[in-house]
């Protein structure tokens, strides 16, 4: 994308106010997408951004600057006035000898979603909604969409780091909408992974569709979510999110050093049940927050956060591990060239235990089994978080009995984890999923066995 | 800012017979200072441009965009957008925008103080920001977040059906989440400030409400599962009607996605709730000249007096559902235009929440919600939602609450609306806020 020795000047660009770390981010995504709404291909669209982000730090200050002029000239521009915007003091020339890190995900995309007719991405478009609309006559309304990137990036830092990776992702989605006496319904598959088309190899879109339209189905003879605290068992597969909002943002360094965490100073600690142990893991190939390297050039790692119930560590960047004086975790992620990085999940997941699934319903005599999670929230200062069920039903006598209405779960994430009182063998990943924090969107991926928490509140409003 | 109607003039002229083109070319400036512990903690400075292209042809739509205005790109991306279009079923709708005859208002958003503003005058706003929270209670044991964002844009329009549209506009505003602590106890508050120029920015005001939100919370219990009358802070009642202007999107009622289709002429609310969107009132920090067809944005009545009036529409939806545009296509360069409302408000009653607290006797006051996202469907109208906030017994504010959710039904919201505060805000985004009383609200708690 940029030759080395235009790098070397940038950085050295960069540190002429006297940085103590300067870095360039360099970035070329090619996008594409279709939506089939309504019984129609509505449109397909095409997107390309590339750019260049580059941060100079000085003391406790980071200053940022980006470009979409690649040039050198555009380049110097932007190191120019990253540097100005970090203010350093001293100044001076400085020579990085820049060392080329590899970056190995194991695995090879098989065919590029760019080398696949768009004829072909539209023959999905048009069966999937064929399929959910056959399933049942109450189903009125279905939406497709398809989705692939090809991001390209490019890490040079004063450290000497120089990586590059190339990522591939694939997407696929269908969402119905069932009409029926008690109003309408809705239900969403999606299916996305660090993969090229081969997606629709792993997958029968078919199945996915009539899932789809089921869910929207099951909905319209649902009754009102209870309102109050249960015993809620989460489906495997289907709440990796709960982890995500109860204790993953928790355990990112950033929020940890500021205090906003209910986890600070706690690592050693035992902060959950026994036999949980939770993992953040940007080399589990395929999936969808599948890193090779993270956006500031350092490997993806695999990260035991909880053990067997105690905290053994938390996520970590460039910038906060080097205050620290310890090695980044691979955690350091930004949502484009035009971010600053921050700390961020990749997939995470709860390991399995040894109960049987089943034996886990059966053995409840009033609660909510979740089998699938919407997006969630968690305040990490406080560490109340909710999360939305999209497809639950109700437990009597340890017996799945009706389906429910949608509505939040609200609970305590050090409360949560301490309550987890069941873990399925079950293990499996979730959904794609897209993580929010301060505004910046980055694929994540979750995970979770069957599991059961002694207590939770559901936000009903049925007695 | 002529030079991007410029380019957006040359993609138009290499339209091809039969072809409607429409390309939508942006340019900003963006500057965001994050400050902690009275130092820059980053300061991000940027020029961001785009180009969207759009052609129709056949009845057929294509898209592509590109996040730069270099010339060959631009070239690729008409291509792009041709060649996409030869794939979309054809569509007796589908075409752009034309022009309707409403004169553009000059709404006077682009300011040039805020464009000679110093970097030091930004980062001082910062530092005050952060000085003024820690200062304000004893108990303010941190400071999450405190910062300055502020945003220069541009925006050209050119279309073959004759459209040619400039724009350009500033915002700025400061934002805080203060940390409160006693003993092992926690809790955090917001607080804010927009304007279009550094002096429109009330820092004590924004430090004041974050230190009182968070420090008014500590000691907050779970409260018992029952239902009550809510008052909604003017915050929380800016987000619920941003959701509401989901349910009256034309695209939403074409589409069968609307639990309001059916109900034009109908009354679906408190005759209390009227609702209106209008991006040309210039307090609004979402207001715009133009909407992302280039059209004249304009004042719409959604809901008067509870009656439900009319839906918003972009030219493809009004076509299809045999009306004219409302000037509502909401849009990025990167994507085609939706339809949205732009700068919902409710209008406003005459009581300050003082007194809306004290009619209410016994309930809740919602400071804040979470998780709207993924507890509230906008097509079923299921409404659930984490929230936090105070106690209200014998028309006082009493005990703090936290960890519940309040539930109901968004058409049952509506009806229950029992009373409208006059302390109407304007908040970081497309919807303003007043203090709004809803009835037979569950709360969901211990």
């Amino acid at each position: 994308m940029i030759d080395e020795v235009v790098i070397d000047r940038v950085l050295a660009t960069a540190l002429r106010t006297g940085g103590d770390f300067a870095e360039v981010f360099a970035e070329d995504k090619r996008s594409s997408s279709a939506l089939f709404d309504d019984e129609k291909v509505e449109e397909l669209t095409s997107g390309r951004d590339r750019g260049a982000g580059i941060r100079v730090v000085v003391g406790d200050t980071t200053g940022f600057a980006h470009t979409a002029d690649l040039t050198e000239a555009g380049l110097i521009a932007a190191a120019d006035a990253a540097a100005a915007a970090a203010r350093g003091g001293g100044g001076g020339t400085q020579v990085v000898a820049l060392t080329r890190r590899t970056a190995d995900r194991g695995y090879a995309i098989e065919t590029y979603p760019e080398d696949v007719a768009k004829a072909r991405k539209v023959e999905l478009l048009t069966r999937a909604d064929e399929v959910a609309r056959a399933t049942d006559g109450a189903i009125t309304q279905v939406s497709v969409s398809y989705g692939d990137s090809r991001r390209r990036i490019l890490v040079a830092n004063s450290d000497g780091v120089l990586a590059a990776d190339d990522t591939v992702r694939t997407f696929f989605a269908v969402s119905c909408v069932a009409t029926g006496d008690t109003g309408m319904q809705t239900g969403r598959e999606s299916i996305g992974h660090t993969v090229g088309f081969e997606l629709f190899d792993m997958y029968d879109i078919e199945e996915l569709a009539s899932r789809a339209a089921d869910r929207a189905l099951v909905k319209l003879q649902a009754r009102p979510a209870p309102s109050g605290q249960m015993p809620v068992v989460i489906a495997s597969g289907g709440g990796g999110v709960l982890f995500h909002e109860a204790c993953g943002h928790g355990l990112e360094a950033d929020l940890v050093a500021k205090g906003a965490s209910v986890f600070k100073g706690r690592v050693g600690e035992r902060v959950a049940s026994p036999g949980v142990t939770v993992v953040d893991d940007g080399t589990m190939q395929r999936e969808w927050g599948n890193l090779a390297i993270d956006d500031e050039g350092n490997p993806a790692q695999r990260n035991v956060l909880i053990e067997d119930g105690y905290l053994s560590d938390y996520m970590w960047d460039l910038l906060r591990a080097r205050k620290e004086g310890r090695a980044s975790s691979g955690n350091g992620r930004r949502q484009s060239y035009q971010h600053l990085p921050m700390v961020r999940m990749t997939n995470t997941y709860l390991l399995a235990g040894h109960d049987d699934p089943d034996a886990i319903v059966a053995s409840t005599d009033k609660g909510v089994l979740v089998k699938h999670l919407g997006g969630g929230q968690v305040n990490t200062a406080t560490g109340d978080f909710v999360f939305g069920m999209t497809e639950a039903y109700l437990i009597e006598g340890g017996k799945i009995t009706e389906p429910l209405r949608e509505g939040n779960l609200i609970g305590n994430g050090p409360e949560v984890l301490q309550r987890i009182d069941a873990l399925g063998n079950d293990f499996a990943m979730g959904p794609p999923g897209t993580c929010g924090k301060d505004g910046q969107g980055v694929p994540v991926g979750d995970g979770v066995p069957t599991l059961r928490v002694s207590s939770l509140t559901i936000g009903g409003t049925a007695a | 800012m002529s030079d991007l109607l410029d380019i957006a003039d040359r993609i138009v002229a290499l339209a091809a017979d039969g072809e409607q083109v429409e390309a939508v070319v942006v340019r900003g400036l963006d500057t965001e200072i994050k400050v902690y512990e009275a130092e820059v903690e980053s300061l991000s400075s940027a020029q961001s441009q785009g180009v969207g292209v759009r052609v129709v042809v056949g009845g057929r739509q294509g898209f592509a965009y590109a996040g730069t205005l270099d010339a060959e790109v631009i070239g690729e991306t008409l291509a792009e957008a041709r060649d996409n279009a030869r794939f979309a079923t054809i569509d007796e709708w589908a075409g752009l925008a034309e022009a309707d005859g409403v004169a553009v208002a000059d709404l006077r958003l682009y300011r040039n103080a805020l464009a000679d503003s110093s970097t030091d005058a930004k980062v001082a706003l910062a530092v005050e920001l952060e000085r003024a929270v820690r200062a304000a209670d004893q108990r303010i044991s941190g400071i999450e977040s405190a910062e300055y964002v502020d945003s220069l844009s541009e925006a050209a329009i050119a279309t073959t059906t004759g459209i040619r549209s400039v724009g350009r506009e500033t915002s700025c505003y400061v934002a805080t989440y203060a940390m409160a602590s006693e003993g092992s106890d926690t809790q955090t508050g917001f607080g804010f400030s927009v304007g279009r120029e550094l002096a429109e920015l009330d820092v004590a005001r924004a430090a004041a409400d974050a230190a009182d939100r968070a420090t008014r919370l500590l000691g907050a219990q779970k409260p018992p599962s029952e239902r009550v009358t809510v008052v909604l802070d003017p915050w929380v009642t800016a987000q619920f009607l941003g959701l509401l202007g989901y349910t009256l999107s034309g695209e939403a009622v074409l589409k069968g996605r609307s639990l309001f289709a059916d109900r034009l002429g109908e009354q679906v609310a408190s005759p209390l709730v009227t609702l209106v969107d209008d991006p040309t009132d210039p307090r609004a920090f979402t207001a715009t000249d133009t909407d992302g067809e280039g059209l004249a944005a304009r004042r719409n009545v959604l809901i008067s007096n509870g009656h439900l009036d009319r839906f918003v529409h972009n030219a493809y939806t009004a076509r299809r559902a045999g009306t004219a545009s409302t000037g509502n296509a909401v849009r990025g360069y990167s994507s085609t235009p939706g339809v949205g409302c732009m700068a919902v408000s409710m209008r406003p009653g005459t009581a300050t929440q003082a007194e809306l607290v004290a009619s209410v006797g016994d309930g809740v006051l919602v400071q804040d919600v979470s998780g709207l996202h993924s507890g509230v469907n906008l097509v079923s109208g299921d409404f659930s939602t984490g929230a936090e906030g105070l106690r209200i017994r014998g028309g006082e504010l009493a005990e703090p609450l936290r960890e519940f959710t309040i539930a109901s039904t968004l058409q049952r919201m509506l009806h229950d609306v029992t009373a409208v505060g006059g302390d109407l805000q304007w908040l970081p985004m497309n919807a303003s806020g007043v203090s709004l009383v809803i009835a037979d609200v569950t709360v969901s708690g211990a």
